[in-house]
């Protein structure tokens, strides 16, 4: 028995040193169900959140080449649309593909703050209202790095409309004209009688 | 693995002797089992990864002026309006303020409701995407799932006289309403729909104070 017992020590040691947590959602989004089963894309995908709030949140990887960390780009020209200064740290943290959203003014103090809990605050969504559309801008900047990236919205099921309308209405005024919407799969079937 | 040992007590000028006790469980069985059950689910267990619905609009193109757009065919049109509540409703043909209005009917998400009224209207192509469907599951006819994609896009467009459905959506309709209406499409297998905006005499027609400029038919 003991053997056994050192086994599962040494494996349990093993796991707890080389796991890494996955970035954490920047909300909690109950999809809705339908009957779709065609599988959400993962990979080269930017996935627009809308939480129950209506709030808009981003996601984004770091695209199939590996040379270019299509994260890194895309912040360096967002910080030059918006006058912002990134420390080498603050773009490194950036990276890690975690889904975002703030307005531009509270991006770096976001990357700061190390503790996860107090991070979470700062999740207030991009705004995409006409008069600061920053949304519109890192679609705009997205594209451009990976112009094959599909798009898929993650919606809440509560989510008003509107709200997806405005994000559908922003990705066709950047050339976006076919859509992923993220559901649950369930089976339903219509019977003639 | 359990031990109970009880220690023997020095008793003064006693006689008596102290039992021991020594109770001994062997969990070697149950460990062996739980060990084959982890490694059982560890292989077997597949995340179920989250599906996609694909939608396209028609491109924006603020440009194209409304007597461009190519027009649709009033006696095959449904619309359906989506409001908050979970409230549906239908109409046929067009809603033009200087014609008598259609009748919007108010309906539900259930079967009864609007799939019943587009099962009716889409009947042939319904019952032609579903007889190729069975005919793939028993057997009957082997063909690679491109194929058979294929051939329901075909039947889809074949029959001239299938409805087109318009759908829209006022300011309360929820994300769910536009996903569950979607997806009524899929079930029911239509050919053509497109999400609209919607036009002021909708609006009215759903708060209930549309007016006809025709003069109301005796």
């Amino acid at each position: 028995m003991t053997p056994m017992v050192d086994l599962f020590a040494l494996l349990l040691t093993f796991f707890m040193l080389t796991t890494s947590f996955r970035p954490q959602e920047a909300t909690i989004i109950d999809t809705p169900s339908s009957i779709s089963e065609k599988v959400n894309p993962d990979k080269n995908v930017i996935t627009i959140l809308v939480g129950k709030d209506d709030k808009v949140y981003l996601n984004f990887d770091n695209g199939s080449d590996t040379s270019v960390l299509v994260r890194k780009e895309v912040l360096k020209k967002f910080a030059e649309q918006y006058n912002l200064k990134f420390s080498d740290k603050e773009i490194k943290f950036f990276t890690t593909g975690a889904s975002f959203g703030m307005p531009a003014d509270k991006i770096k103090a976001w990357l700061d703050t190390p503790d996860s809990k107090d991070r979470e605050k700062f999740q207030t969504g991009i705004p995409m209202d006409s008069t600061d559309n920053q949304l519109n801008m890192w679609i705009r900047l997205i594209r451009v790095q990976s112009p094959n990236a599909e798009v898929a919205i993650k919606g809440d099921a509560e989510a008003d409309f509107k709200t997806v309308k405005h994000v559908m209405d922003i990705l066709q005024d950047n050339k976006v004209n076919k859509f992923n919407l993220t559901t649950n799969l369930t089976k339903d079937e219509a019977k003639l009688d | 693995m359990a031990e109970i040992i009880q220690a023997e007590g020095k008793q003064k000028g006693g006689k008596k002797k102290a039992k021991k006790f020594s109770t001994h469980i062997d969990m070697t069985p149950m460990v062996d089992l739980m060990c084959l059950l982890i490694t059982f689910f560890m292989l077997t267990t597949a995340f179920s990864k989250p599906k996609a619905m694909e939608i396209t609009m028609p491109e924006r193109d603020d440009s194209t002026q409304q007597k461009d757009r190519p027009l649709v065919q009033a006696n095959r049109t449904i619309n359906i309006l989506i409001s908050g509540n979970d409230k549906i409703y239908y109409y046929f043909g067009v809603a033009d303020p200087k014609l008598p209005l259609p009748q919007l009917v108010l309906t539900n998400y259930s079967k009864d409701g609007i799939r019943k009224m587009l099962l009716k209207r889409n009947l042939t192509v319904f019952k032609a995407v579903r007889e190729l469907r069975d005919k793939v599951i028993r057997g009957d006819e082997v063909m690679a799932d491109s194929t058979l994609s294929r051939k329901i896009k075909e039947l889809k467009k074949s029959d001239k006289n299938a409805p087109i459905i318009l759908i829209k959506a006022d300011e309360k309709a929820k994300y769910k309403n536009l996903v569950d209406i979607i997806d009524e499409m899929a079930i029911c297998n239509i050919a053509s729909y497109a999400v609209v905006d919607i036009a002021p005499i909708e609006l009215q027609m759903i708060a209930g104070t549309a007016v006809s400029a025709a003069p109301a038919k005796k």
